[in-house]
């Protein structure tokens, strides 16, 4: 067991070192250079470019560049080219805005892929399963802005409510009721939109998860003892059928980063995917290469703790 | 039939019986397979009614003088809704639409969103297939290298070298072509001058599939939908960067189920059997394991095919799509929705076009896998 952490530990480490002169590389090979984002702008005479490029070193050679963004990445001194601010805290600020949406979509998707998972697996080709087949395909395929103006349209001249933005303006002097539903509302959209695809694929996977056990054995076992058949599905079936999800556990962290560019630009929602998509058209390669460098983080200390957990919860796995 | 196998000559005169086991082809099977399959079924008809339309569709908008020009203005005709007819007194006759009628509308310049529909599918099925194909290439070379010859070694000292001499492309991309080009020498010099002769074992080293599979998990770090966004937009906007960057960031899958395959063909029979023949490894590569294990990757090339339509649509979207005077389904969606209100249909009708399409490849693969794979068929 140490020995497997210890490995993993370094195999992780090994991985994320590369991960971050990738995309170093990715970011300053490409065309173009962010002291010339704007060149007609009259502020920008050369001198000021100079100062620019000195500031924030990029006269100096690549792997020089990428010590001294590193560098300043850990001790925490990183700015922003954009407004100086440092990134670390702009990061934090916007992700304590995407964390609600995050968590809200997670529980909609946790909550409501398991029971139709396991209905349709039981129900293994009645009228239940073929229409949640469809749907999850459905929900798939749909493209998530295009659901996203359907469900706005549908909600704005329905229910009269404002949904855009994280709460409505000027609402400062309303009781406190409508001001909680007014900031329910405007999070309802948005996560269920993040869920949506979540939501396809989960359920989907429960069921073949739970078709798979049931064909077992011991499944056959418990029937020809005379168990009830709820018996069989839920203790037998289920408990056995849940094992690979606690690995999941682990997977879904990098979804607090990478989630929901598209749906917070919608939504105009000041979340992680918003600032970097800013960060993107702004040329701010340090957001954007910290962003980055943070869902890598969270991919790796993902997948790591979905070993953990597998190797806790699964007695059969032993490093 | 033991007794024709021992003698041969007997063989020659005995007339043979048509051969018991397969009375089917694994075609007529597999079709067979599908048409019980309703769901995949339409998925097929859907998918083939794409691709002629797609076709038809580059061939009725492009050219210099087209039958439907998905660019022409009619300023006059402006947010027409779909199925109304031109005013024709309002219109010069080169300017009226070719069918006589705005099946899908018009939109907010007086386009005739029809024609901008099937221009919008050429668009959408190129992207699809080509940065599909590039995934699927990469997948299966990397996947096949890495399954076929995992267990050779690489000497520590090569990857070094080769890392010298990458570290010179990269320093020659980047201003200094001369110190460049120098190290790029250099390390392909040491790797060419040491390979000859034994390797020595002293030096240590790292397998092939070690070190592919190493690279297959830096590229998963990677946030797929935010990556190609960064490139893309880095990049001078066209349309084959944004084919060739949704492939480079989607090979790993079928890497992964290349390599699977591969490791469990490699130990078969018939592989050792054609190794004894003496045929080349390369030979034994193409013709007896890729296609023994392209099903799962055709299968996961079906919906990567969805998958990057519907990332072309949500670049779009976002405004790093294919450049303004082309119409893509995702920029003439993003262009319409500041009509939502007064003109649904630039909303609803790419986006349901967008839908219909995915949907459809999405349900044609999930049938593949049942069909390409009778481990999964319900007995």
């Amino acid at each position: 067991m140490v020995s497997f952490i210890g490995r993993s530990v370094i195999q992780k480490a090994v991985t994320l070192f590369f991960v971050s002169v990738l995309s170093f590389l990715i970011i300053h090979l490409a065309p173009g250079e962010p002291s010339q984002v704007d060149p007609l702008n009259p502020k920008f005479t050369p001198e000021m470019v100079e100062r620019f490029r000195k500031a924030f070193h990029l006269d100096k050679p690549l792997h020089v560049q990428y010590a001294f963004f590193y560098r300043n990445l850990l001790t925490g001194d990183l700015v922003s080219w954009k407004d100086n601010q440092p990134v670390l805290i702009k990061i934090w600020e916007r992700f304590l805005n995407s964390l609600p949406l995050f968590i809200v979509g997670t529980l909609i998707t946790w909550t409501l892929s398991f029971p139709v998972g396991i209905r349709s697996a039981i129900r293994r080709g009645g009228l239940y399963d073929r229409t949640a087949t469809l749907l999850a395909y459905l929900l798939i395929s749909i493209p998530g802005f295009f659901f996203a103006y359907i469900l706005i349209i549908l909600v704005v001249s329905r229910f009269q409510v404002p949904v855009i933005g994280m709460e409505t303006f000027g609402l400062a002097d309303a009781s406190t009721i409508r001001m909680l539903m007014d900031r329910v509302w405007h999070l309802l959209l948005p996560s269920v939109l993040g869920a949506t695809g979540g939501i396809a694929v989960l359920s989907r996977y429960v069921r073949s998860q739970m078709l798979e056990v049931e064909g077992q054995d011991y499944i056959r076992t418990a029937r020809a003892k005379g168990l009830p058949e709820e018996q069989v599905h839920y203790r037998h079936a289920l408990r056995n059928a849940l094992l690979p999800f606690v690995t999941m556990f682990g997977l879904i962290l990098p979804g607090l980063i990478g989630g929901s560019v598209i749906i917070e630009s919608i939504f105009s929602w000041p979340g992680m995917g918003r600032m970097a998509y800013e960060a993107i058209l702004a040329r701010d390669y340090p957001i954007i290469l910290t962003v980055n460098f943070i869902s890598a983080v969270l991919v790796l200390a993902g997948t790591f703790l979905s070993d953990l957990l597998y190797m806790v919860v699964d007695p059969r796995i032993r490093l | 039939m033991p007794d024709s196998t021992q003698n041969p000559a007997a063989i020659a005169d005995t007339e043979f019986q048509a051969p018991e086991a397969p009375r089917r082809t694994r075609l007529q099977e597999a079709w067979e397979e599908l048409r019980r399959n309703g769901l995949a079924l339409s998925g097929m008809v859907v998918f083939v009614a794409f691709f002629l339309v797609a076709v038809s569709g580059l061939a009725l908008t492009s050219g210099v003088d087209p039958l439907l020009d998905p660019a022409q203005i009619r300023l006059q005709e402006k947010l027409r809704s779909p199925l109304s007819m031109p005013n024709t007194e309002l219109l010069s006759p080169e300017e009226t639409p070719a069918l006589g009628i705005y099946l899908l509308g018009t939109d907010d310049l007086g386009r005739d969103v029809f024609a901008r529909m099937l221009q919008g599918s050429w668009v959408s099925l190129t992207v699809g297939f080509v940065a599909v194909g590039i995934s699927v290439l990469l997948g299966i070379l990397m996947g096949g290298v890495a399954g076929y010859f995992g267990d050779l070694s690489i000497r520590s000292d090569h990857i070094l070298a080769a890392f010298i001499a990458l570290a010179g492309v990269v320093i020659a991309a980047a201003g200094s072509p001369a110190i460049g080009a120098a190290l790029l020498a250099a390390g392909t010099a040491w790797i060419a001058l040491t390979s000859r002769g034994k390797r020595p074992a002293a030096l240590g080293g790292v397998s092939v599939d070690t070190l592919i599979m190493r690279f297959v998990d830096i590229m998963l770090c990677f946030p797929s939908f935010f990556l190609i966004l960064t490139v893309v937009a880095l990049l001078p906007a066209s349309i084959y960067n944004i084919m060739i960057v949704i492939g480079l960031t989607s090979w790993m899958g079928a890497a992964r189920f290349v390599r699977a395959e591969f490791l469990s063909l490699r130990e078969q029979d018939f592989v050792t059997a054609a190794r004894a023949l003496g045929v080349s490894d390369w030979r034994i590569i193409f013709r007896h394991m890729i296609p023994n294990a392209v099903a799962p990757v055709l299968v996961s090339a079906t919906i990567g095919i969805a998958t990057a339509i519907l990332t072309e649509a949500g670049l779009s979207f976002l405004g790093f799509g294919v450049p303004p005077p082309h119409a893509t389904w995702g920029n003439i969606l993003s262009d319409g929705k500041r009509f939502i209100f007064d003109a649904p249909w630039l909303t609803f009708v790419p986006g349901i076009a967008i839908l219909i399409v995915v949907l459809s490849f999405n349900l044609f693969g999930e049938g593949l896998r049942d069909v390409l794979n009778p481990k999964l068929r319900e007995r």
